[in-house]
């Protein structure tokens, strides 16, 4: 789960590093108002999104009047920022950020990750910050450091020290830096973050260690332990396709194909979608219902893959252990009488209760291409979406 | 005897009297599992489904002599019960848990180093089918039926997709000597590298199918191993072609974050090594069976 820089930059505060002073606005008059709250001359107004990458979309404006900050947030209020990483939809703009403009002396970058083949923490820092971290790994790979903490003591001061020391600071910011990458760690780890990027934390003129950007992703597998951190959840950040599925307990991705996907089991799911992008088609989301699936369950995910106005087709794909497939047929049936498919289905049914879900699909009397092999279900459904969209066209 | 398993492995049930691992619990004992009890804190001295229950993994291993144990208990209280069986002694964790925080399971795999490598637990998982050796022994929730008994190894992140993986050699006649998911969760128990250890030095085993996903560093550092060290070949599937950069497929670990994670660069890297490519999910079957012909007509 990710939260907006704010909400980063204020965990990060309480717990003793040095963030810009800044506050929130959800309307010019508002940031106006944030700016003569927070005094100076030059202020940042930054839209609150999950995206790096702002700056280049034009997502942070440099400020210099309130005439300045009231038109910066108007045409920033309630527009996509469409960014590198947000895809093509964008992300809406809601929540707008202003803080005191710093003066930037050195851009240092510092990032916290759980990484997967140390099974530890691990700390990467650089002093060339400011651009993204696959840059600085491509243009500047020898200034990185990199530190992993054993998860049994944590990190140990002397590691940041040497971190700091590492980036090659002045000896009077080596006790700042300490502590600031110290902080960072601890908050990583008693938030059950899984990335924290400080990128830039800068070293400002007037000689003070500032994060000017904070990025932080938490577990979702901890926050049953850290409700403070799922009350930071943003809904009008995701997708609402995915809003709608996971809020009904089903994991889904959304994506830009045309064929819906209702499948068991996330590498079966996965290698559903290849079948179909090899047959000639492309998906248009990833959807695991999960073991012990009712029909209940089965029909709220025809209602998730429905909500999606791009599919044509759909593609159900179940192989039961501990799903049944007289369930999941029942719940196929349900579907069609309740929520109302009117695109293509195609059904693969193998496993558990296989007989049993094959004759209730047939006794149905509704209209269900069913398939016996994977390959079979892909290329049914790639044909039947092709037929589909040329009837539609003529 | 295959590997990790077999009809005689003495198993417990941790997350005995819920209902998950009820359910699980007699379909293991139907299948021919030698289930010899179980653990919930709290209940021990009573009885479920004809066998005792113990308050405490040390205490059944104590009265059973139990070496394997099946985790059941939910994502809050599982790492401590992982760490409660290797402490007790137990050789073989199976953890099917879905859900485990990353830094608990951090704090396990920290936990375990604590043991001597040869006392140390096995751990199989978190968020996995389980381990069977078809026709001796089931410890996960796999139905037993669609694998037939073999001298193939299967080994996957997924449970499903090794179910399809099976089921496509089962249709050809090829059977199966140890099926392992080691689950598809970032940090887990067990690698793709550990199974192939196993697989390699076990004489029931002619060939290994591996069925990896987006993520993680895992299937390529197995690739680097069998090149150097595996004389049986190597078969393998990566799910995930379709898979956008940055976005979590289901499994917490399914996600491309690095270079090197992504369906299309771990394929590459396979074929360097030298492995033998299952190119579409339908085509499990067809390539295991080729390759087997293929080491015949070799030896």
């Amino acid at each position: 789960m990710d939260i907006h820089e704010y909400q980063a930059k204020e965990l990060l505060a309480r717990h003793g590093v040095h963030v810009p002073r800044g506050g929130l606005a959800y309307s010019p008059e508002q940031a106006t108002y944030r700016a003569r709250e927070i005094g100076g001359g030059k202020w940042v107004l930054k839209a609150q999104v999950h995206s790096g990458a702002r700056g280049k979309a034009g997502g942070i404006k440099l400020c210099a009047n309130d005439e300045e900050i009231s038109n910066a947030a108007e045409a920033m209020l309630g527009r996509k920022l469409v960014t590198q990483q947000t895809g093509p939809r964008g992300k809406l703009i809601s929540r707008l950020y202003l803080e005191e403009a710093v003066d930037i002396a050195q851009e240092l970058y510092v990032g916290f990750v759980l990484d997967r083949k140390e099974e530890r923490v691990m700390i990467v820092a650089s002093a060339a910050g400011g651009m993204e971290i696959e840059d600085i790994v491509e243009k500047a790979s020898d200034s990185i450091i990199r530190t992993t903490v054993d998860p049994g003591v944590g990190m140990q001061r002397f590691q940041a020290r040497e971190i700091a020391f590492g980036l090659g600071l002045d000896q009077n910011l080596i006790g700042k830096a300490t502590e600031t990458i110290f902080s960072c760690y601890q908050v990583f780890r008693d938030y059950d973050a899984s990335m924290l990027e400080i990128n830039p934390l800068v070293v400002t003129r007037d000689g003070n260690l500032v994060a000017l950007d904070a990025k932080m992703s938490f577990d979702e597998n901890a926050l049953f332990r850290r409700p403070e951190i799922s009350e930071l959840r943003d809904k009008s950040q995701e997708d609402p396709r995915e809003t709608f599925a996971s809020d009904r307990g089903l994991s889904y991705v959304g994506l830009d194909g045309n064929i819906g996907c209702i499948i068991n089991g996330a590498g079966l799911a996965m290698a559903t979608m290849d079948m179909i992008k090899i047959a000639g088609g492309e998906p248009a989301n990833f959807l695991d219902i999960g073991g012990g699936a009712s029909p209940e369950r089965v029909a709220k995910s025809f209602r998730a893959v429905l909500g999606d106005k791009n599919v044509e087709t759909i593609l159900v794909n179940i192989f039961a252990g501990i799903n049944r497939c007289d369930w999941v047929a029942e719940g196929v049936v349900k579907a069609m009488r309740e929520v109302g498919v009117n695109v293509p289905l195609v059904v693969r049914l193998a496993g558990t209760k296989v007989e049993e879900g094959r004759r209730i699909l047939a006794d149905s009397g509704e209209k269900v291409i069913v398939a016996d092999t994977l390959a079979e279900a892909a290329e049914k459904a790639v044909a039947a979406w092709r037929a589909a969209t040329k009837k539609k066209a003529a | 005897m295959a590997i990790l398993l077999n009809r005689s492995t003495r198993v417990i049930v941790q997350g005995f009297t819920g209902k998950i691992g009820s359910f699980h619990a007699e379909d293991m004992k139907r299948y021919g599992t030698k289930l010899v009890g179980g653990v919930t804190p709290g209940k021990g001295g009573q009885t479920h489904l004809g066998l005792p229950i113990f308050n405490t993994v040390k205490g059944a291993v104590r009265e059973t002599r139990a070496e394997a144990s099946i985790v059941f208990v939910p994502p809050p209280f599982a790492a401590d019960s992982i760490m409660e069986a290797a402490d007790a002694g137990i050789k073989l964790c199976v953890c099917i848990t879905d859900g485990i925080p990353s830094q608990d399971m951090m704090q396990v795999k920290r936990y375990m180093l604590r043991y001597r490598f040869e006392d140390r637990m096995r751990l199989i998982g978190p968020n996995c089918a389980g381990v069977i050796t078809p026709g001796q022994a089931l410890m996960g929730i796999m139905p037993g039926n669609i694998y037939l008994p073999g001298r193939v190894g299967i080994v996957g992140r997924s449970g499903t997709l090794g179910y399809e993986a099976a089921s496509q050699m089962k249709a050809l006649g090829i059977g199966v000597s140890t099926s392992v998911g080691i689950g598809g969760d970032p940090i887990n128990g067990s690698s793709f590298k550990d199974m192939l250890k196993l697989f390699e030095q076990d004489d029931d085993t002619d060939a290994v199918v591996m069925i990896g996903e987006i993520g993680g560093p895992q299937e390529a550092e197995a690739a680097i191993w069998a090149r150097n060290n595996m004389r049986k070949p190597l078969i393998a599937y990566i799910a995930g072609l379709s898979a956008p950069k940055g976005r979590r497929m289901g499994h917490a670990g399914a996600i491309i974050s690095a270079f090197g994670e992504s369906a299309q660069e771990k394929v590459e890297i396979l074929k360097e090594a030298g492995v033998v490519i299952v190119p579409t999910p339908s085509s499990f079957g067809e390539v295991v069976a080729d390759t087997l012909a293929r080491t015949k007509k070799a030896a």
